[in-house]
């Protein structure tokens, strides 16, 4: 019998993605998909369902369809994407729940993937230049982003010791670059010119969009539970970030470097939240190699992520942004789906 | 039609010498790297490293005159933990120790520092460039352990440079021990390395620890450089104290690497009988020192 797995947030970036993924692999029989959103990218056998992030029927979906993998791909990295109290609530209150149903009584989930973030190790001077997994970060966090991922780090460590019998792993990504997802750095990368910090020039790290799914995929198919971080070789020097996209670089003030990007956010220019600015005075990186020994190989290094991101701007900047704009309408959906009047493909034995 | 080619047996062929096999690609593609610069991990770059070597070496010929003994000690591959005594208000001897060991010995030195370089615009980028990594025990170990470079390190932190001209060559404690600690992890020798010179360069008067806390420092000296030179071309510019080295040798910890733990009274006695060498090495290179210019 095959995998039959949840994705949360199937109508963001990542759900959207992963669930593609999912769908090319024969050995995962059922997906189903929860957002509040529609799916923005075209799914064929993923079966959307409409739930807030309160998940209030996830509980009856994990029955119903007897769910056994739980991907939770509906986590809030970027800050500028929404108030912290919807986030909170998303990230938090959202995860608990997820986390809750999927510990009931009689529950069928027996492995769970956690896409969380880097930002959970913060930006320093204190910090190492590559964190481990077991590295503790190096003072508390002062962004509610990383407050709230770690809150849910928290829960996820608890349910695995309270559910043995469940594979759970988490993923901590990089800084993740991709032609076609916005995050605070892509933006800040394809303005004229790039903001820095002046008289700072920290080294980043990147990953690229496709090894996140690659690795999302790996620890599903080698069920190596625990935690990970995900992120390119390779450290380079913002500057270099810059020069690679091709652009010149424009200096923020070192010290009360947040006061002077508000004009910035009220002129719609770039807006850089605190965690983005420490990341743009003191770079991260995060040592990659565990995951590595458990298997997985990187398409992509640090710098070849950038690079790569560099050639999808300049092709966007030249032809336009030609992406078929996919809208999912729910009665065609659901006719290709289940109509008897479409010829379905048996899957083969 | 031309005769079918007789079928090779695989197992009996020469190894490459007579079937061409399609080459085996890897099934992840090659990973692309388009480095446009040669800052390593650490920050450091060789192109700037040299450049300040260049700029740095007039300094290190004609005002400070360094002068090394027992360079040999220094191992010329492998990791090892250099550790010696620290002072002047902006201490001179990190770049003095990294500077003649990279000239004379053809090996990087990395040198680690308070984390308060890295906070500071333009002096945390230049002081990574050059060399200068975070005082971290996981750097320190990835540097020794991993990659078996040479790593420089002041265990008395900035209690060296912040002490008062009066204290000068009475080391302070060792910190926590952590140094020894990790020199043992990494399975590496700790090799010390007495300093005078460095003190006269940059002698402390007074300290004012309002000011320190005013700016978030670990100390706000007024120095003698200030009285002579005023008080910003007095922040960077030394005294031609004669500089001399002495390396002494090499401590071998006949203990495992990579333990979780290491007693800590052990580490505490190693540190301190490292301390006394170079304290009592201090003081036998000061009893013969005639004077403090010219040596």
């Amino acid at each position: 019998m095959g995998r039959r797995v949840l994705v949360t947030g199937l109508g963001t970036f990542w759900g959207g993605r992963v669930a593609q993924a999912l769908e090319r692999d024969p050995s995962v029989e059922v997906i189903v998909g929860l957002d509040s959103y529609e799916p923005s990218v075209p799914l064929e056998r993923t079966e959307y369902v409409r739930a807030d992030e309160s998940y209030s029927i996830l509980a009856r979906i994990v029955r119903a369809a007897h769910i056994d993998t739980v991907i939770h791909t509906f986590l809030v990295v970027d800050s500028t994407m929404m108030s912290s109290r919807k986030m909170h609530e998303i990230n938090v209150i959202g995860t608990m729940n997820l986390l809750a149903a999927a510990g009931a009584a009689g529950s069928t989930v027996r492995t769970v993937v956690v896409k969380s973030s880097s930002l959970v190790y913060g930006a320093q001077p204190e910090d190492p230049v590559w964190f481990r997994e077991q590295t503790p970060r190096s003072k508390p966090p002062r962004t509610r982003v990383e407050q709230s991922l770690l809150e849910v780090e928290g829960y996820l460590r608890d349910f695995a010791e309270d559910n043995p019998h469940v594979l759970v792993t988490l993923l901590r990504f990089s800084n993740v670059l991709g032609p076609e997802l916005t995050t605070p750095l892509s933006r800040a990368l394809e303005l004229p010119l790039v903001p820095a910090v002046l008289g700072f020039d920290p080294r980043f790290q990147f990953v690229a969009t496709e090894d996140v799914i690659r690795s999302i995929l790996f620890v599903l198919d080698h069920e190596v539970p625990g935690l990970y971080n995900v992120a390119g070789d390779g450290l380079l020097p913002w500057s270099e970030v810059a020069a690679i996209c091709g652009k010149r670089q424009f200096f923020l003030p070192p010290y009360l470097t947040g006061v002077a990007t508000a004009p910035m956010k009220t002129l719609r220019i770039c807006e850089l939240p605190p965690e983005t600015i420490d990341l743009l005075k003191y770079g991260r990186g995060i040592d990659n190699r565990r995951l590595k020994r458990a298997g997985f190989r990187y398409e992509f290094t640090s710098a070849g992520a950038v690079e790569r991101f560099a050639q999808a701007v300049r092709l966007r900047g030249t032809v336009g942004d030609h992406e078929p704009q996919y809208r999912y309408q729910r009665d065609v959906e659901a006719f290709f789906r289940h109509s008897p009047a479409v010829v379905r493909e048996e899957p083969a034995p | 039609m031309p005769a079918p080619e007789p079928p090779v047996d695989l197992d009996t062929a020469e190894h490459g010498a007579l079937v061409h096999l399609p080459r085996v690609t890897d099934d992840a593609a090659v990973p692309t790297d388009p480095r446009r610069s040669d800052v390593d991990e650490w920050g450091r770059s060789e192109r700037m490293r040299a450049l300040a070597r260049q700029l740095y070496d007039p300094v290190y010929r004609h005002l400070f005159r360094a002068e090394w003994e027992g360079l040999d000690k220094i191992p010329t591959d492998g990791g090892a933990l250099l550790v010696a005594n620290h002072a002047a208000a902006i201490p001179s001897d990190a770049p003095v120790i990294m500077h003649g060991i990279e000239t004379e010995l053809q090996r990087p030195v990395y040198g680690l520092a308070d984390n308060l370089f890295k906070s500071l615009p333009f002096v945390g980028t230049m002081w990574s460039r050059v060399g200068g990594v975070t005082a971290h025990p996981d750097n320190a170990y990835r540097l020794l352990r991993e990659q078996h470079q040479l790593v420089l390190v002041f265990p008395e932190g900035s209690k060296g440079p912040a002490k008062h001209y009066s204290q000068r060559y009475r080391l302070r404690r060792f910190g926590r021990g952590g140094f020894v600690e990790i020199a043992m992890r990494a399975g590496v020798p700790v090799v010390p390395i007495a300093v005078v010179g460095a003190e006269e360069s940059m002698p402390i008067l007074l300290n004012i620890p309002q000011l320190a806390k005013a700016f978030g420092l670990p100390y706000a000296p007024i120095t003698a450089n200030h009285l002579l030179f005023g008080p910003l071309l007095g922040s960077i510019l030394y005294l031609p104290a004669k500089f001399k080295l002495r390396v002494l040798d090499p401590v071998h910890f006949d203990i495992e690497p990579d333990l979780p733990r290491y007693s800590k009274s052990r580490v505490m006695d190693e540190a301190e009988a490292i301390r006394q060498q170079i304290q009592e090495a201090l003081f036998d290179m000061l009893r013969t020192r005639e004077s403090v210019w010219f040596g």
